[in-house]
């Protein structure tokens, strides 16, 4: 990691993953919950949160025993830690809430197969110390929460006229049923996508611009 | 126990409820190799491959926990079970052709943690498929997510040799194609009933 | 699994450590694991349990309007039916609903197939004084929202339950007029169900699994209606 060398504060750790390394938006991992259940607000929180519970969890429980594990056996013991939490949290979301649980589906246990989750644990946990590692599950978890709560707002918003359940936009409006459905989540990602690779472009041509002024 | 005939699981897990382009599993690869053709066939043939031998294995593993009643061991096994699926298809290749490793073997440890894997595991036990129709849901949906793959790769042939504007390149440019594949594939819909 | 596992492809470049820490780690960690789950499951258990009752009890009163307690029935092998444990499972139940007099309100079945994506489970609400099907409840369904969940919600789609004409013919034996599934819009009889335009695959098989349903359980407790009636 090139952030290691500067000494980045506790801070940092935990707002990288929001923003500046999102891993949705910036990193492109884990993509496959980020497109099935984002076709309503309310799915797309509780797998962001679901997701972002693992996160913590594993990465506490690797940084913890990573003097324990050799190095032959990491990815075999990573993903028995992260399967165990991934079966934990679904019996958790059962105990909470059924409906959520019926919305989710098996999309919960295929939480054990986000690249996120073990990417983190191999390539942050397992090397530093257990608060900086809650602290970095945190901030990736919590970015890729709310990356998946900006589709789920937007396909729930266009494809069926309400947030979270609640009307908006009113009868008026014709509902534009494709994006709830699965090519819609296609469409709302690579909308969000464009809506980024403008921003750096924008802010690209402001720097050239600013530097041209200068010299 | 599920009573489905074979011709409709098969349709319905190519076609109807496409892997890739339904239920969006194995996104990673379907972003990351389908550059080439060649190479989305062979990843394609990868997958299939390890998706037959893990179905088996799914549904002993399956009848095993039913029988000692440990529901909850079901994810954790499965996932342990492909992992060394993956491994132990890895060596066997080796030993057996080296001329097809050398084709399919970086992309075989790409494999564990591709989704599609896990996911018809899952699905076909959720709908508590024998271990015949586990079979064929395996092969429709290796064959769903090969057609996925190489349709991708052949898109992205040629939009080598277009010219985009500069912000579209990338993954958006990959997310409105797939998008607009998800369409023309929900026009299979009803096909399998 | 730990054997193939422990060999990856490193384990000629790192001077060999022997086997043991591997073991020792992998095994270790299982077991860790094993138990944080038996641990998770079991605390659990009751209140998922508790939830899934509440869940089915309030489908059962959805679709039968006016009950306040329901009693859960299986069918005897012999023909007939007799009481079941609250918290029975399983596709074989009936569930009767009573008013607050202890009057039989109906029942409640249940139905199951293929809709426009994956399988479909609902409950639909039967009245023996009606001879008709009160109301449908989805239980479990990964239908697309926008589309599929319009058999829940679509209005006109909903106005077809209440008066769905089920009545089995004199001698009791089937259904005088098996559920038909019509295009939105063209319903003349009391068997039809108006389909949905638009989500025209998820409202027929709708029908499809009403008349299955239909057709297997209502002469079957129609002829037993006294082993609900409450005591």
């Amino acid at each position: 990691m090139t952030d290691q060398t500067n000494n980045p504060t506790a801070a940092d750790e935990f707002l990288k993953g929001i923003w500046q390394q999102n891993p949705v938006f910036v990193q492109a991992l884990g993509m496959c919950p980020v497109l099935a259940v984002t076709n309503s607000a309310k799915g797309a929180l509780g797998m962001g949160l679901a997701t972002a519970f693992v996160l913590v969890m594993s990465n506490i429980a690797v940084s913890s025993l990573r003097r324990f594990i050799p190095r032959q056996a990491r990815i075999v013991t990573f993903i028995l830690i992260i399967a165990t939490f991934v079966t934990v949290v679904d019996y958790l979301i059962q105990a909470i809430s059924l409906e959520l649980h019926r919305m989710l589906g098996a999309f919960i246990s295929l939480i054990v197969v986000n690249c996120l989750i073990l990417g983190r644990a191999e390539a942050f946990a397992s090397k530093n110390g257990i608060v900086r590692s809650a602290l970095d599950g945190l901030g990736m978890g919590l970015g890729f929460a709310m990356a998946l709560l900006c589709l789920g707002v937007v396909r729930e918003l266009i494809g069926a006229g309400s947030v979270f359940g609640v009307s908006l936009l009113g009868d008026r409006f014709q509902t534009w049923v494709v994006m709830g459905l699965p090519p819609g989540g296609f469409f709302a990602l690579a909308g969000w996508l464009l809506f980024f690779n403008w921003r750096a472009e924008a802010r690209a041509r402001k720097a050239a611009e600013a530097e041209e002024a200068t010299s | 126990m599920n009573h489905d005939s074979l011709t409709p699981i098969f349709l319905n897990a190519c076609l109807v409820n496409n892997f890739v382009l339904a239920y969006f599993l194995g996104i990673c690869p379907f972003l990351g190799v389908s550059g080439k053709i060649g190479s989305a066939v062979r990843m394609g043939g990868a997958v299939t491959f390890v998706m037959l031998v893990s179905a088996t294995c799914a549904c002993g593993i399956q009848a095993f926990l039913t029988w000692i009643n440990a529901p909850f061991l079901k994810l954790i096994s499965f996932i342990a079970v492909i992992a060394a699926t993956v491994q132990v298809v890895e060596m066997f290749i080796r030993k057996v052709s080296p001329a097809l490793f050398r084709t399919l073997g970086i992309f075989l440890p790409l494999i564990t943690t591709n989704c599609a894997i896990l996911g018809e595991t899952l699905f076909q036990t959720n709908k508590g498929y024998g271990l015949v129709q586990s079979l064929v849901f395996a092969l429709g949906a290796g064959a769903g997510f090969t057609l996925a793959l190489t349709l991708m790769a052949g898109l992205r042939e040629k939009l080598e040799i277009l010219d985009t504007p500069k912000i579209v390149q990338g993954a958006a440019m990959t997310m409105i194609l797939a998008g607009l594949l998800s369409i023309c594939f929900m026009g299979f819909a009803g096909i399998g009933n | 699994m730990s054997a193939p596992e422990s060999q990856t492809s490193e384990a000629p470049v790192v001077k060999r450590p022997g086997m043991w820490p591997i073991y020792r780690s992998v095994v270790g960690i299982g077991l860790l694991c094993g138990f944080a789950i038996v641990v998770a499951f079991e605390a659990t258990k009751p209140i998922i349990q508790r939830n899934q009752l509440a869940f089915r009890e309030q489908a059962i009163k959805s679709v039968l309007s006016g009950a306040e307690t329901t009693k859960a029935f299986r069918a005897k092998d012999g023909g007939g039916f007799e009481a079941a444990a609250a918290d029975a499972q399983g596709g074989d139940l009936v569930f009767a609903g009573y008013d607050a007099n202890g009057k039989l309100v109906g029942l409640a079945l249940e139905a199951s197939g293929m809709g426009y994506q994956d399988i479909v489970r609902m409950l639909y609400g039967y009245s023996f004084e009606k001879q008709a099907i009160l109301g449908i409840k989805v239980l479990e369904s990964r239908e697309t929202p926008g589309l599929g969940d319009r058999i829940e919600t679509d209005p006109q789609f909903l106005k077809n339950f209440g008066t769905l004409d089920v009545s089995v013919t004199p001698d009791g034996s089937e259904v005088a007029h098996p559920i038909e599934f019509v295009k939105s819009g063209e319903k003349t009889s009391d068997w039809q169900v108006d389909g949905i335009s638009g989500a025209t695959i998820t409202s027929r098989a709708t029908a499809n699994m009403l008349r299955a349903s239909s057709e297997k359980w209502i002469p079957l407790v129609r002829s037993r209606k006294e082993d609900f009636e409450s005591k």
